[in-house]
């Protein structure tokens, strides 16, 4: 092993064993770090490295990512998924796993070799930490100071509501909180931040006046009659509102305040996933691009030797590798892929723009790549990254296309493929199909029947033609156990036409 | 600067909570694979783990998605001959293409969900609901019987752990006040003659002088009675105290007869198996004692009972009589709870089945806490089994159940062990 110094001549790799020591990788971690920084300018939190086992690994799959998590059936059926997996060899456990929080906290397993390390360090602890830094998503919609301090709340939250209300009890509001998981999420507004102190204070003071407010709506007992007319035209909530969690947490009537703060947590665990959600071409993209950088340059200056080197490049090209979708390995777009060769190409129209490039990029044709790649990162989500960015040469590379399949139509047809007449078609189409807002139903609360027998009623706003899944009876179950009363979905297409479609209790 | 923290020796298990929630979650399917899996294995590895298929459709969370139809375009990589405008049939059993959610697990193959469970979580779920009825008698004289610690006075030795302070510093202070109680008297005696001394008008110098130093002497001895003293240590005393358990002893009685196909002594042999697997899971401090018979009974340890063949005649009472003298030679009844199972096809010697029914309503069923016998075969009630309904309508610590086929060994063995509200 060689000696640990910081002034190591140039030219010497760190270590030319493929075993790693506490030291090595605190001094890869060093170096890396020191090109991030001063070369490339990566604004970044500090790192935390976590050792842990491959059993630690599949624990960290199972709670979706979180260090920190409530108990629920729902994480051992993960567990238990990726240890069948694991065990008969199908599946290659994730080599890392990052955690969007200050300081941010990295993974490293413990079976990984000290360059798959040094890859990973570079592209967790530096890529997709100076991605959660800068992008506006991020920004917005989620707090890395107080995530988790929060998660540690919400645990112990919900295991002591375990011990005082039964585990069954908090099992089946959990149930149906995660049901309702991805229609729980504002999309326009902020979040409130707040220490693991401040939370517990605020939850405190919260289950009173929620409760207090509850009451407050549904206290019309003496209503007279014609009174009762007008109110009935009035709708509540006035506006229809998208994030259902949120409605439940506020509204719901029969819901006690314990249940109130579970609602609510779920809805803030989904809320901080939801820019997740939203860039995982780009996050993953720039983490890619930037382990590719900063190894490339850790082998320019000598600090790894060849045979690190082509063991890096043999894991980076199984990364981004995109079989075609004739092939049995395909599964979708491979999001390290698309990503990682779209930040590529953006970095070579900065620096070599050929004239198809100058025609669709002038603005950034020729200018600091750097400073454009910086731009990109920090103001885009996949959907508006690939709107912007897709150039022809890689819908080229990628050979890609459109297929529209239209159930009114015996067949389904090729809408445009990689040539001139339609790379804006292809190009449209792929920034669609990351569009959440276009993956998930329009689904908001319309209006509740709160002068009669306050039924629930939510709008589906039918978007092409495109019915709720058959899934949608089952989620109505859990709406109907925390609302307490009737909820039905009205479903409106395009013509304006309105229908119940489902409703629970089912008529 | 980074920090790196080495997590590998915290809790591995951190999804053992969530593990165990989900088998709770899915018991009943769970058990439903299990007790079907016991009849399929061999006897050789009927206690192992065992994997486990739950349907997918029970376990799938229901999300808001868009279910197959409508409009969709979308985007796939690696074209070949595709031109723009081209017709393609719609794949059959297409997959992924309707959801418009690519990643979620939509649509995905019907396949089972499949998990392993280990040993132990099989044998709980095979044996739960079971136990062993009429388990009343307590005996404290046992062998090995569980010893609880309990507090017995206290000790001049022991470990600094089990130091009583209280009474160390008890005895400390008689130690002190017994030694130093002359020596004070007499210090307290000197001063007084001191005082009287230099109460005097002229002063005794020589004398003052004098005084105070045998007081000086005095008040050094005092002080030299040390603050404690290894005679002064006392020690919490505890010791072992066995505690009273109830202790049990099942008798295994099989028929090896000729009569006794080979598959009907595999289905007796699943069903002891099960017995002892039951016995040795739940209860810690359970005597099984082996008993096999043709013409004439032998008494086996285990290995020899479920894998070494024999056969001849039939006279079951030889059994009978065995067992009787063993409860009478090892197991006094007031210290031990008495059961015992026996599996035979049911047939036996005509002139044997008297003394059967007189041994055992007369002998063994006023020891034993129940007994339960099976009979193995598929064709009607045999001898035996006429004869036993006599007992059965009598007692209320006798069952008798019949199986015909491998399947029902599971069914019948839950039948006669299941747990009765008291």
């Amino acid at each position: 092993m060689s000696p640990v110094s910081p002034d190591n001549i140039p030219g010497e790799p760190i270590s030319t064993s493929s075993d790693w020591t506490f030291e090595l990788i605190e001094r890869f971690n060093n170096e890396i770090g020191l090109i991030a920084k001063d070369e490339y300018g990566l604004d970044c939190y500090p790192v935390q490295l976590e050792l842990i086992s491959s059993e630690q690994m599949m624990d960290a799959y199972a709670s979706v990512g979180m260090p920190i998590g409530y108990h629920h059936w729902s994480f051992g059926k993960q567990f238990v998924i990726s240890e069948h997996n694991y065990k008969r060899g199908q599946m290659n456990l994730a080599y890392e796993i990052v955690i969007n929080s200050n300081p941010c906290i990295a993974y490293l397993m413990e079976e990984n070799t000290l360059t798959m390390q040094a890859l990973v360090i570079a592209h967790a602890a530096y890529g997709h930490n100076s991605f959660f830094k800068g992008n506006y998503l991020f920004k917005l919609w989620t707090d890395a100071e107080a995530i988790i301090d929060y998660l540690i709340f919400a645990k112990n939250y919900v295991t002591k509501c375990e011990e005082r209300y039964g585990v069954d009890a908090v099992e089946l509001l959990l149930d149906s909180c995660h049901a309702l998981m991805n229609i729980g999420v504002d999309r326009y507004k902020r979040k409130s931040r707040g220490t693991l102190q401040d939370e517990e204070y605020i939850q405190s003071d919260r289950e009173k006046r929620l409760q207090h407010d509850v009451h407050e709506l549904w206290q019309r007992l003496g209503i007279h009659k014609e009174q009762k007319k007008e109110e009935n035209k009035v709708r509540f909530p006035a506006e229809p509102q998208e994030n259902v969690l949120y409605f439940i947490e506020k509204n719901a009537p029969l819901l006690e305040s314990w249940q109130r703060e579970i609602v609510r947590i779920v809805r803030k665990i989904a809320q901080y996933f939801y820019p997740q959600r939203q860039t995982q071409v780009m996050n993953e993209g720039w983490a890619c691009f930037w382990h590719h950088t900063l190894m490339n340059r850790l082998y320019d200056k000598r600090l790894v030797n060849d045979s690190s080197m082509l063991e890096f490049i043999h894991t980076h090209s199984n990364v981004i590798a995109q079989p075609g979708f004739d092939s049995r390995f395909y599964s979708g777009i491979n999001p390290y892929a698309l990503g990682f060769k779209m930040m590529t190409d953006i970095k070579r129209i900065c620096e070599n723009p050929d004239n198809e490039d100058r025609e669709w990029f002038p603005d950034i044709a020729g200018s600091d790549w750097h400073e454009t790649l910086d731009f990109a990162m920090r103001n885009f989500k996949d959907e508006s990254f690939i709107g912007q960015y897709l150039s022809p040469k890689i819908i080229r590379e990628f050979r890609f296309f459109s297929i529209m399949d239209d159930d009114a139509e015996s067949s389904m047809r090729v809408t445009g493929i990689h040539n001139t007449r339609g790379y804006e078609n292809v190009r449209a189409a792929l920034s669609n199909q990351y569009d959440l807002g276009n993956m998930i139903p329009n689904l908001q609360i319309y209006n509740v029947d709160h002068t009669g027998d306050r039924t629930l009623t939510l709008r589906h706003y039918v978007d092409k033609r495109r019915p709720l899944a058959d899934s949608t009876r089952e989620v109505l179950k859990h709406l109907h156990r925390l609302w307490g009363f009737k909820v039905q979905i009205e479903s409106v297409d395009e013509k304006g036409g309105s229908s119940i479609s489902h409703s629970c209790p089912e008529a | 600067m980074a920090m790196i923290i080495d997590r590998r020796l915290d809790g591995r298990n951190k999804s053992a909570v969530n593990r165990q929630r989900l088998i709770k979650r899915y018991k009943r399917q769970i058990k439903k694979a299990v007790s079907e899996a016991v009849t399929k294995r061999s006897i050789t590895d009927i206690g192992t783990g065992e994997k486990v298929n739950i349907p997918t459709r029970d376990v799938t969370e229901p999300t808001v998605h868009h279910g197959k139809g409508g409009v969709n375009e979308r985007v796939f990589a690696g074209n070949k001959e595709f031109v723009k405008g081209d017709q393609i049939e719609r794949p059959k059993q297409q997959s992924g293409q309707g959801g418009g959610s690519e990643g979620s697990n939509s649509g995905e193959s019907e396949d089972d969900f499949a998990f392993e469970i280990s040993k132990d979580e099989y044998l709980d779920l095979l044996f739960e609901e079971l136990a062993l009825p009429n388990l009343v008698k307590k005996s404290s004289i046992v062998k090995q019987a569980s010893k609880s610690l309990v507090r017995a006075g206290f000790s001049n030795t022991g470990v600094p752990a089990n130091l009583n302070l209280i009474r160390t510093m008890r005895r400390a202070k008689g130690r002190k006040v017994a030694i130093a109680s002359p020596y004070k008297r007499l210090l307290a005696a000197l001063r007084e003659e001191l005082e009287l001394e230099l109460g005097k008008a002229p002063a005794d110098e020589e004398r003052i002088k004098a005084l105070r130093n045998k007081m000086g002497i005095v008040s050094a001895k005092i002080d030299r009675v040390p603050f404690i003293d290894t005679y002064d240590l006392k020690f919490n005393q505890y010791i072992l105290q066995p505690k009273p358990i109830t202790q049990a002893v099942m008798f295994c009685i099989m028929d090896v007869s000729s009569s006794m196909s080979q598959e009907t002594k595999d289905i007796a042999k699943r069903f002891f198996i099960l017995l002892y697997l039951f016995l040795s899971r739940s209860y810690e401090k359970t005597d099984v004692v082996f008993i096999r018979h043709h013409t004439a009974a032998e008494e086996v340890d285990e290995q020899t009972f479920f894998y070494s063949r024999e056969s001849g005649g039939t006279i079951v009472s030889s059994a009978l009589k065995m067992t009787l003298d063993i409860i009478r030679q090892r197991y006094p009844i007031s210290d031990w709870n008495i059961y015992a199972a026996q599996a035979s096809d049911g047939d036996d010697w005509i002139d044997d089945i008297p003394l059967c029914t007189d041994l055992l309503s007369n002998n063994i069923l006023p020891l034993v806490q129940y007994y339960a016998y099976v009979e193995i075969n598929n064709n009607g009630h045999h001898a035996l089994w006429k004869a036993y309904e006599s007992i059965q309508a009598a007692s209320e610590a006798f069952a008798m159940r019949q199986i015909a086929s491998v399947e029902e060994i599971y069914p019948v063995f839950h039948d006669l062990f299941k747990r009765k509200e008291a």
